[in-house]
């Protein structure tokens, strides 16, 4: 199952590449990874999206809490967190075509960010679903390239 | 035996308690030393942050990226440094140091290769919990990340391997790291922590401002035991009738020996230790019922299946100790004690987890049964057990070997009889001589017995021993090494020849790779592939090209002689003891195996002799034609083709073809 990761850490160096090898050392896959600086510019934040069974996942929380490098660590799962990733789509857009694009892009709210003979690019942002409807939709377009940053997570408010 | 609970329950009345402040002070001067305020170059500023933490020993090698380091060490006069002969040897020795006596040990080495022979010792001390502080010499800031000569990310290598690392990125933080790693190196679950330092930051001038406090907000270990849960464990304890304690090398670390005893006297709970655990129960007590696992006697690990409740005290369900973990103890119950979250449900649920210093985890447990007024429910049990005791021996005089051949079991329990159990020390290679040494030296004390038991590091117990003899230098110090083990790091002969440190090397020599040998013997059809070391060196005369004492013995009547000289020598001492390679080491459960499925166990019932023996394995016939391989990887597809009747090649003719083409 899929695991959403909040980890705050010391924003030093290497400090990344100790929790993203904890995690691979033990066999998982990061599939997908950002890290930022937070409110406190000598923290970061790193949100990962894991693949692992509950067992492993306890696991590898636990062992990146031993991390001293790490500050505290959320699992933002299961409690309708807030989720957004950005996506940059370069579709292929002969002339005729485009207002058909820019008028999914509208519906979904995204923006043309850039305009070729050929081809239209987009930026996007939402959760995982939206996104994967866009691009569902650009396939039918043919997609020329997909770059897209990792999965960020919050949570909500409720308890605040 | 009387004294030792007596004198456990002196310390019992006192409870110091234990804090992450208290554990991971200074034990020097911290900032009140002579050299706080001064200016220096960073290099002496490393030296002076040594003794502000009262570190005396130092082991080491340098190189040209440590040499500042070294210069400012030539002026030291409280840390003595003490050279290995291998960047390895030097990281063990720390190791050893640490070990025997709970202080953290330091090795220092330059960068590059220098850094990268430590790797194995500090994977050794991290698998087994040593509290070290290993400092490299790094090339200039200027040039990290150029390839420059002698260059190596050493903190990225050790990544997996060490509790924390630091860069040293500047001299201001220099002494805030030293310690930061010292207190991190010594506290919770203890570990290896390394600090890397570029040269120019050891060439640059600083003040030295040494602190006493840290405050690293993301590092506070759990000493305190949660009070419910400590009342949920007494619960389990007053109901269990099958009880037993399960003992490893956390009550080394957490210092609790005096606890564990006095709960287990109290409740009347047997015993079983861990290799980790080893002399943090006294053998003397009838309750301890010694090791436990892979190579454990029979009735300790029946009763480990057996029991209602395991109290598991600093150990962590090793796959040495639990065989196969799905049919582990299968009716217990678990209480689980560690200050490592972590250890807790990795491999086996926790009915009661208890997250905190076992010493203090303990103390709660006890006055909580006392307060309860609980008594002992464990006659039946014990008896139980003691039956299986009679009757599984894990040793038995009447055995039938040859008479003419020394037995390795008979050479441990003599050199058991002959060492003062509080005077000792024994330190083990990895092998076979190993299993021997955990299951037949007798141990009283902690820090008494030490060996590499999670990462099974062969070549470590040697220098470890130097490292040990050192640190106690009036406790005789005794390495039980394998052949094998002893060739990989022999070259610290020279070290302990140099500086005087008269340890004992016991070789049981049986010319080949013993263990690995064993399960060849067992599991692999007799196919000694690469395990005969046949022809070793002469480990006598080696002995005195290194300036050594040494003798080799063949006969089993030399035994007790050669034992005894070797300990009376005020000198280093090898001690060769020639066994045949065809002794293995039993009682044994096989990789995978249920803990209770035990092979070559004794059973007087039947005799003085082991039983539930493995089958002779098949011996393959050592030459096999091509067809025959093809056959064995194709499940028999080459030869069972009905129309295929032409002749075969020999295995020769092939061979010859294959030369008579190239």
């Amino acid at each position: 199952m899929k695991h959403v990761l909040s980890v705050l850490v010391e924003n030093k160096p290497g400090v990344l590449s100790r929790v993203t090898g904890l995690v691979s050392r033990r066999g998982f896959n990061i599939e997908s990874l950002s890290v930022g600086p937070v409110e406190d510019p000598t923290m970061s934040r790193v949100t990962a999206v894991v693949d692992a069974d509950d067992v492993a996942y306890e696991q590898i929380t636990k062992q990146l809490h031993k991390l001293i490098s790490v500050h505290k660590i959320t699992d933002l799962t299961d409690d309708g967190a807030i989720e957004r990733e950005l996506v940059l789509f370069k579709v292929n857009a002969a002339p005729e075509r485009r207002n058909e694009i820019i008028e999914i892009s509208n519906i979904f709210r995204a923006k043309i960010v850039d305009v070729g003979r050929n081809s239209l690019t987009i930026e996007a942002t939402g959760d995982a679903s939206k996104l994967k409807g866009l691009e569902d939709l650009f396939r039918a377009y043919g997609i020329k390239e997909i770059v897209r940053t990792g999965k960020i997570a919050m949570s909500r408010n409720a308890k605040d | 035996m009387t004294d030792k609970i007596s004198s456990a329950n002196d310390a019992f009345k006192s409870p110091a308690k234990r804090t992450a402040t208290s554990v991971g002070a200074p034990r020097g001067g911290g900032s009140r030393t002579e050299k706080q305020g001064k200016r220096m170059l960073g290099a002496e500023a490393v030296v002076a942050s040594l003794e502000a933490e009262g570190v005396d020993t130092v082991f080491g090698y340098p190189g040209g990226q440590a040499i500042k380091i070294y210069d400012a060490l030539y002026d030291s006069h409280q840390l003595k440094h003490v050279l290995a002969r291998h960047e390895q040897g030097a990281v063990h020795m720390a190791d050893g140091y640490a070990r025997s006596t709970g202080r953290p040990g330091v090795a220092i080495v330059t960068s590059g290769p220098g850094a990268t022979n430590t790797v194995t010792g500090i994977a050794t001390a991290y698998m087994d919990s040593v509290p070290l502080v290993v400092i490299t010499g790094q090339v200039p800031r200027a040039v990290i990340g150029t390839d420059s000569f002698q260059e190596s990310d050493i903190v990225g290598i050790t990544m997996p391997v060490v509790k924390h690392s630091f860069l040293l990125q500047s001299t201001d933080e220099l002494t805030s790291t030293f310690r930061e790693a010292f207190h991190i190196a010594t506290t919770g679950r203890p570990g290896p922590v390394l600090i890397d330092i570029p040269s120019d930051i050891a060439g640059s001038e600083m003040v030295f401002e040494y602190p006493d406090e840290v405050n690293i907000p993301s590092y506070k270990p759990t000493y305190r035991g949660n009070a419910k849960q400590i009342r949920a464990a007494c619960r389990l304890i007053e109901d269990a009738r099958r009880p037993l304690l399960y003992v490893g090398g956390g009550c080394v670390i957490s210092d609790a020996s005096a606890e564990v005893i006095r709960l287990a006297n109290m409740m009347q709970i047997p015993v079983v230790t861990t290799l980790m655990g080893k002399g943090a129960y006294p053998i003397s007590d009838p309750l301890n019922l010694g090791p436990v696992g892979m190579h454990g006697a029979k009735y300790s690990n029946l009763a480990m299946t057996e029991a209602d409740l395991i109290i598991a005290c600093g150990a962590r369900f090793s796959d040495r100790v639990t065989g196969r973990p799905d049919k582990f103890a299968p009716n217990a119950k678990v209480i689980h004690i560690d200050i490592d979250p972590a250890e807790i449900g990795k491999i086996r649920e926790a009915q009661v987890p208890i997250v905190g210093d076992l010493k203090g985890v303990l103390q709660g447990l006890i006055s909580q049964l006392e307060k309860d007024g609980a008594s002992p429910r464990t006659e039946a049990w014990l008896a139980e057990i003691n039956q299986w005791r009679d009757r599984y021996p894990i040793y038995h005089a009447g055995l039938k070997d040859d008479e003419s051949q020394i037995v390795p079991e008979r050479v441990m329990i003599e050199l058991s009889r002959q060492l003062d159990p509080d005077a000792s020390i024994v330190v083990t290679e990895v092998g076979q001589h190993q299993m021997w040494a955990h299951q037949f030296i007798d141990r009283e004390r902690v820090r008494t017995f030490l060996s590499s038991g999670g990462l099974g590091t062969m070549g470590f117990g040697f220098p470890a021993a130097i490292g040990a003899a050192i640190a106690n230098p009036e406790a005789q110090v005794v390495c039980i090494a394998g052949d094998g083990s002893f060739q990989m790091n022999s070259q610290e002969m020279a070290t302990a020849a140099i500086n005087g440190v008269p340890v004992k090397v016991l070789i049981m020599d049986n010319r080949c790779l013993g263990m690995v040998h064993q399960w060849q013997k067992l599991f692999y059809k007799e196919r000694y592939s690469e395990t005969l070391l046949e022809p070793n060196p002469d480990f006598v005369k080696l002995a005195q090209a290194y300036a050594w004492e040494g003798r080799r013995i063949t006969r089993p009547e030399e035994v007790a002689d050669a034992i005894a000289e070797m300990l009376a020598s005020p000198k280093p001492y090898l001690l060769d003891v020639a066994i045949s390679r065809d002794q293995n080491v039993y009682p044994m459960v096989a990789p995978g195996s249920a803990l209770d499925d035990v092979m070559g166990a004794i059973d007087v019932a039947v005799g003085a002799v082991r039983t539930d023996m493995p089958a002779p394995s098949q011996a393959a016939s050592p030459k096999k034609s091509p067809c025959a391989t093809i056959d064995e990887q194709f499940g028999g597809r080459w030869e069972a083709e009905p129309g295929d009747t032409a002749e075969r090649l020999s295995l020769e003719d092939f061979e010859a073809e294959k030369g008579g083409s190239r």
